[in-house]
């Protein structure tokens, strides 16, 4: 009986010590793990989106709470106005979620482009939604308050061939992203002002 | 046979150099040695995870109950895995998606688990960190090599450890022999390079 219960304290005081130390490290690294991330996975897909704006949008940005959810934005200054944000949204794929960055003029609310942050989808077949610059070039210019579909479900997006799950989720994400963008869009406007040079 | 400090340490360098010698571990030895900045990025990973378990093991030798010694070892393993997973991340980044999964893969090591098991868990504090220091450098020495020579013959480049720079070796008209970056190129490497050692040690 002695054994048992020692037995049971060493382990979990061991297994709260560890606890406590990860929580530690955690609340230590993750400012730091967030701009890592944002440099090496959303970077490429936010530059790609915002191209030839005169900022660096990924110093100038912002969040806002939206309900539970926290969403950030990545301010673009165009003509010394700033008139283009993108943000992070994600669709259910054929591995998992996909996340699908979005970027919006804001006086036109139509799409500046789209790019593929992260996916769990098959090399060489999901995958080209995010590699496959022609997949990603339908979506510039079109409005973000239309519904984006594949062309089987009668919408207007060529989907990569062999991938039409994933690509029915890139437009899933880009679709929902247009309720909290419409939403938040006010907000988005004033906050996305002070970026202006 | 009591051993001196100096010759525990020593010991993980040849003797019982991970992986040839003690057949352990194979799977990130395989997998990661694609560039020679992988691999010595996982030997460091793998031996600062080594050090530390060996640290905390041997110093609760005594109080950790022998039915239960596996999970406790487990737990302190894991704990110091997430460590060096979020640091990576913190100040590698594109080396922690390089190595991606075979990071929290390092909890399953059969080098960290069997040093702890057969070393920590039966010697003094400083044996113990020498162990854990010599199996560490030997296996991170291990990994190195592997990842040097198939990363010469399959790409004709040497990519230097926790920088951006790659060096050409060849020239413009290599022809890489990927072979050597593929997975059997891999265990062709790791026969060929346990063949030497057999015969250097003879």
């Amino acid at each position: 009986m002695r054994d048992i219960i020692r037995m049971i304290v060493v382990l979990g005081i061991l297994a709260a010590v560890s606890g406590f130390a990860l929580w530690g490290v955690k609340t230590g690294t993750a400012a730091k793990i967030e701009y890592q991330q944002l440099k090496f996975v959303k970077g490429p897909a936010i530059k790609d989106i915002l191209e030839g704006c005169s900022n660096d949008p990924l110093v100038d940005r912002f969040k806002i709470k939206d309900g539970e959810v926290e969403r950030g934005f990545y301010v673009g200054v165009f003509d010394g106005k700033a008139n283009a944000v993108a943000y992070e949204t994600s669709g259910k794929g054929f591995g998992g979620d996909i996340g699908v960055m979005v970027g919006v003029n804001l006086e036109t609310d139509e799409l500046r482009g789209m790019g593929v942050t992260t996916h769990a989808e098959t090399p060489g077949l999901g995958s080209r939604a995010k590699d496959d610059p022609s997949f990603r070039a339908q979506f510039k210019g079109l409005s973000i308050n239309e519904p984006f579909k594949v062309k089987p479900d009668g919408g207007q997006i060529d989907a990569v061939s062999g991938a039409t799950i994933t690509s029915r989720g890139v437009c899933q994400g880009v679709t929902d992203s247009a309720k909290f963008y419409t939403r938040l869009k006010p907000q988005i406007v004033e906050q996305a002002r002070a970026f202006a040079k | 046979m009591a051993k001196t400090i100096v010759q525990e340490f020593t010991k993980g360098l040849w003797e019982e150099i991970p992986p040839f010698r003690l057949v352990l571990g194979l799977c990130p030895v395989l997998a990661v040695t694609k560039t020679v900045a992988n691999g010595i990025g996982m030997g460091v990973a793998a031996t600062f995870v080594l050090v530390c378990s060996n640290i905390l093991v041997s110093m609760l030798r005594k109080i950790i109950p022998g039915q239960v010694r596996v999970p406790c070892f487990i737990i302190i393993i894991a704990t110091f895995v997430v460590v060096v997973e979020l640091v990576m991340q913190a100040v590698a980044y594109p080396l922690f998606l390089q190595l991606g999964i075979f990071i929290p893969l390092i909890v399953v090591n059969c080098i960290i688990l069997g040093r702890a098991e057969a070393f920590a868990s039966k010697n003094p504090l400083a044996a113990s960190i020498a162990d854990g220091l010599g199996i560490g450098v030997g296996f991170t020495i291990s990994l190195g090599v592997l990842a040097g020579i198939r990363e010469a013959f399959g790409a004709g480049t040497i990519s230097v450890p926790f920088s951006e720079t790659v060096i050409q070796l060849f020239g413009p008209s290599f022809q890489p022999f990927t072979f050597m970056v593929e997975a059997p190129g891999a265990f062709v490497c790791l026969g060929l390079v346990l063949a030497l050692m057999n015969l250097a040690g003879k």
